[in-house]
């Protein structure tokens, strides 16, 4: 760079007013539904599957019903039936094989809505049902096939030290490596689904015209969607303009899912030949759409007597659902944060996706890696309750440190900084004190206190950004502003901000003078998904050079309106004032040039090494690291569980913007909790039983606890604004496992799956035959044997079920909620 | 806001028996131009909102009714008398939404269960998704359009979201702050253990509960409890 930015107010590192804020409060902005009806719109709906599994042998329409408006489109009406994504396994429409419940089979679509629905009764499928696989250890036995020739997605074998040896013989070799061990424990952790339940449900606005096709809704990554139109329809990309309406959250969900949505309204506005506006109702959302992949890890360790970790075995195990989706990806970075934030000799990592007969599963905050810290974070409570040391103790113990290497040979060099975010995590929660007081147990409630310690690896797994090669654009225009262009959208997790805050910076320009260009396929380049943690410290990273680069191109042209003065005054010309202002300088730039654009494209840094094959090397150019504590109090006689103070100390290399890095942590840590204690999506027969907010719950302003977020800043060379990594995964990944271990502290109930719902937590103490007698909590342990205890928590728990009718409502408190969940709960066990 | 406190008679269910036959449909290319651009969504939108509105009823009436109006009813919205003709079966949140363009109540699950369709109803917070229109007859109505002055200052409870960052993605904020400004009203603000069990019916997937809960004690003094 030529010259470097003049000192200006910093933006970066500053809790600038979010750029959304005034729009959003006064309800003016416009998320798809909001945008006014187009000239002859109809509205879009989806006939979907109401079995498993089967053979389609036909559709019939009622003929007594008038279908002279209604427009109809079938699996042989789509040029291309496949949704593109990975694999291209996923029919846009269902055909011949139903391989799910809800799957989408026939498109309606009609001007009055209320006929609309009448239309979707008067539509049967002919289905003859098969026996569905529902369970996916039944399809990784593979009885039944469903899926290629074994059931299997992906599967991959991460092994380090004595295991890293060929396939065949890597297995014996960790074997005997943990037969070595002084310390051995076994056990498996299960984790359960998990909805996104945004609060907008996702919605798409289809049409066609001359410029071709358009899709515009509440969407993640348009690129995603434009790939799927390219794919179906067989367009060029200069003729697919998807654009991003404002979009009411995602988490994930609005990641792949929203493809299908854009491609069926887009399929009934061509056959129509009218915009179609498909929005989802809250029901069809949650029974269709994507959700967390539940999972199954079986781990054995091995460490010395003293605690030093050396050796781990672990099988992961998820359920991918029907169709591939993103799983392969899921799975992976499940795989790569299965070892945890620790140091290990040996490892020896299995890692399998398989698909069962349950709606596809996908993306969700965290992308895998929350099941298998989960897993981790237990099973070292356990292992420290064998050692009979604090968990504390062994996580700190243990936590890699600078030229450590991970599981995957990673040697971590810079911006490491667990060791830190524990010791800070743990001076301001009291940890020590509550945790040596032991259970403070008053009347009937115990509280109690547990720790997590975690590592988020920042943007895509291994070669990822190489193969992405993601963009940004960032144009002059008139007065002396810029304008960003880029795929990167703002889901509420607050990108234009913070892009706005990182090009001002770096341009030395006042906040105000940078916009932020609505995402459009046809006029933003591609910058990558939105996914991963990527957008700051990847799309953020190139953002700062285009801003920085435009700037001092502007700056030349100042400087060289300067020279020919400051020779004609025969002054220094360092002395000279500028001749042209900024504004002045970029108005006479872009008169003279037309168009004034820099684009930048993303390159990892150099040495970044990645071995797709054998799974080696640096799996992420950087992790953030965590260290979250919880303190629960549990009430003895129904086992509800409340957290009542939280603690995250979050290592985030740079904080752009403060308040809202904290608002992602304090909103993934309530999502892990809501995960971890109420959140639960009930089956029966692969269709799902709670498909709404009154019983599948997530926290309310009652569940969320005072949130005390400590920012670490280990820097990453590499990141913008002076080093800022990837934050908004990372919080869901320490919530469950810190509340799980709260909850032993103060119960001794050693939960091994969630979620920990008060049935869960009494059939646990109900069958602690023979609780152990670690220091604290043989007290306990002895009032869950004592049967009238038993009965009482028994016949509590049938009142709540028998008030089922309480329950409606629009109040969200708690008890109600968790009222309503539990009469559910038990409808469906009926 | 809107245009609903300066015209007589803007509201589409109003002027829709009117407004049919003379109206030029315009087609859809040049709609199509002003969908792709969310600063016309958002907050400088309003002249083409309503430009939209205007051309969308126009061709609501060009083609097939939509609805089967089954009687009308009298909504004073936002300080605005309307008369509107509805099907008997709507829901307030559908009426404000489709027929009066006041998309600022959001529609999260329209059972009652997640309270960003929140409005005042006579000044008390109803959700409107789970209220008959036909109950509206007569009555008062505020919803988030109308909490603060167009061009004006924004309410005290508009600008502490703003101040405390309360929101993400902001989808359930206008229910948020309608909830939160009856909340104060009612005198349900006087401890923080106090507003989240009043606050506990509007749900935020983005977990900003914290930011909602500083917002209100921020902005409570200045609203006044009755």
């Amino acid at each position: 760079m030529a010259t470097s930015p003049p000192a200006s107010a910093s933006a970066v590192g500053s809790s600038v007013p979010r750029a959304d804020g005034p729009p959003k409060v006064t309800g003016a902005s416009r998320y798809v539904d909001d945008l006014p009806a187009m000239p002859g719109e109809i509205f879009g709906r989806t006939v979907r599957s109401p079995v498993p599994r089967g053979i389609l042998r036909g559709v019939r329409f009622d003929p007594a019903f008038d279908w002279s408006d209604v427009t109809v489109v079938l699996a042989e009406d789509v040029p291309v039936n496949v949704v593109a994504l990975i694999l291209d396994d996923q029919p846009i429409l269902g055909t011949g094989k139903v391989n799910h419940a809800y799957e989408p089979i026939v498109l309606l679509g009609c001007a009055d809505r209320l006929k609309l629905s009448r239309a979707l009764q008067a539509v049967t499928l002919d289905i003859d049902p098969l026996p569905p696989v529902l369970d996916m250890r039944a399809a990784l036995e593979g009885e039944e096939i469903l899926w290629g020739t074994d059931n299997v997605i992906k599967r991959y074998l991460i092994t380090k030290g004595c295991a890293d040896a060929e396939r065949e013989r890597s297995e014996a070799a960790i074997d005997a490596a943990l037969a070595r061990c002084e310390v051995v424990v076994t056990g498996t952790y299960a984790s359960h689904h998990q909805e996104q339940l945004y609060i907008e449900p996702q919605g798409v606005i289809a049409w066609w015209d001359e410029a071709g096709a358009h899709a515009t809704g509440s969407i993640q990554c348009p690129f995603y969607v434009q790939k799927a139109f390219l794919k179906a329809f067989g367009l060029p990309a200069d003729r697919i303009h998807i654009t991003q309406s404002v979009t009411g959250g995602g988490f994930g969900g609005k990641e792949e899912y929203p493809s299908i949505i854009a491609l069926h309204a887009a399929l009934l506005a061509r056959k129509s030949g009218r915009p179609v506006r498909m929005i989802y109702d809250r029901t069809e959302d949650i029974e269709a759409t994507t959700k967390r992949h539940p999972a199954s890890c079986e781990i054995t360790s091995g460490c010395d007597r003293d605690g030093t970790l050396r050796a781990l075995k672990i099988r992961v195990l998820m359920d991918g659902g029907a169709y591939a989706t993103l799983s392969q990806v899921v799975l992976s970075r499940g795989a790569l944060h299965a070892s945890g934030a620790y140091r290990w000799d040996d490892v020896w990592i299995e890692a399998t996706a398989v698909a069962t007969n349950t709606p596809p599963n996908g993306a969700f905050r965290g992308f895998g890696a929350p099941q298998t810290i989960w897993a981790i974070e237990r099973h070292l409570d356990r292992v420290a309750g064998e050692l009979g040391c604090d968990p504390l103790d062994l996580k700190a113990k243990n936590v890699l440190r600078p030229g450590d290497s991970t599981a995957t040979g990673q040697v971590l060099r810079e911006s490491v900084a667990g060791e830190e975010c524990i010791a800070k995590a743990i001076a301001a929660s009291g940890y020590r004190q509550k945790r040596a007081a032991g259970p403070v147990v008053r009347g009937r409630v115990a509280r109690g206190i547990g720790l997590s310690v975690f590592m988020h690896g920042a943007g895509f797994t291994g070669s990822g950004e190489r193969y992405y090669k993601g963009k940004i654009a960032v144009d002059l225009a008139p007065g002396g502003r810029l304008r960003i262009r880029t795929a990167s959208t703002d889901i509420g997790q607050g990108t234009e901000t913070v892009f706005r805050q990182i090009a001002a910076d770096a341009a030395g320009l006042p906040l105000d003078r940078v916009e932020f260009e609505v995402p459009c396929t046809t006029t933003v380049p591609d910058s990558g998904p939105t996914v991963a943690s990527r957008t700051v410290m990847v799309v953020g990273s190139i953002l700062e050079a285009a801003a920085r680069e435009l700037a001092s191109r502007v700056r030349e042209e100042q400087e060289a309106a300067r020279q020919p003065r400051a020779a004609q005054e025969g002054q220094a010309s360092s002395a000279a004032p500028p001749a042209l202002s900024f504004e002045e300088a970029a108005d006479r730039l872009l008169a003279r040039e037309g168009k004034v654009t820099s684009l930048k494209q993303y390159e990892p840094p150099s040495y970044v090494r990645w071995d797709d094959e054998a799974y080696k090397g640096d799996a992420y150019p950087c992790f953030g690291w965590a260290c979250d504590v919880a303190e629960v109090e549990v009430d003895l006689d129904t086992f509800e569980v409340t957290v009542v103070d939280f603690w995250s100390a979050a290592d985030v290399g740079k904080a752009i913007h403060p308040v809202m890095c904290k608002g992602q942590i304090e909103g993934g840590s309530l999502q892990a909790i809501g995960w971890a204690l109420s959140e639960e999506i009930v089956w029966q027969g692969g269709k799902i039983r709670n498909p709404r907010m009154t019983n599948y719950i997530i926290p309310t302003s009652l569940d969320a606890p005072p949130f005390h977020v400590v920012l670490v800043e280990a820097p990453f060379p590499f990141g913008p604004g002076g080093g800022a990594k990837g934050i908004g995964e990372m919080p869901m990944d320490g919530g469950a496992p810190a509340v799980a271990a709260a909850v032993e502290h103060a119960t001794g109930i050693a939960a091994r799956a969630l979620p920990l719902t008060p049935e869960r937590l009494f059939e646990a103490a109900r069958g602690a035959e023979a609780p152990r007698t670690a220091a604290g909590r043989g007290e306990r342990a002895r009032r869950y044997r004592s049967s009238s205890t038993v009965r009482r928590a028994r016949s509590i728990c049938r009142r709540s079920r028998g008030c089922s009718m309480r329950s409606g409502g629009r109040s969200g408190s708690r008890a109600r909620r968790r009222g309503a969940r539990r009469a559910s709960a038990a409808r469906a066990r009926c | 806001m809107q245009d609903k406190t300066s015209r007589p008679s803007p509201l589409r269910g109003a002027q829709s028996k009117q407004e049919t036959a003379g109206e030029p449909n315009t087609g859809g290319g040049l709609l199509a131009a002003h969908l792709l651009t969310r600063r016309q969504f958002t907050a400088g939108s309003i002249a083409v909102a309503s430009g939209l509105s205007a051309l969308g009823s126009a061709c609501t009436g060009c083609d097939t009714p939509a609805r089967s109006a089954d009687t009308s009813v009298r909504l004073h919205v936002n300080g605005t008398r309307a008369e509107v003709d509805i099907d008997l079966r709507s829901s307030l949140l559908d009426v404000l939404r489709e027929q009066l363009q006041l998309t600022g109540a959001k529609k999260g699950c329209d059972h009652g269960q997640c309270g960003a369709c929140t409005v005042h109803l006579d000044g008390r917070r109803v959700a409107s998704c789970l209220t008959p229109a036909v109950q509206a007859d007569g009555r008062e109505i505020t919803t988030i359009e109308g909490l603060s002055p167009e061009g004006g200052p924004l309410h005290p409870m508009q600008q502490a979201f703003i101040d405390q960052d309360a929101l993400q993605c902001g989808y359930c904020t206008p229910g948020q702050i309608m909830a939160a400004v009856a909340c104060v009203r009612e005198g349900n603000a006087g401890s923080a253990e106090q507003i989240r069990e009043y606050m506990s019916g509007n749900l935020c997937r983005c977990g900003a509960y914290a930011g909602i809960l500083a917002a209100i004690q921020q902005a409570a003094p200045e609203i006044g409890g009755t």
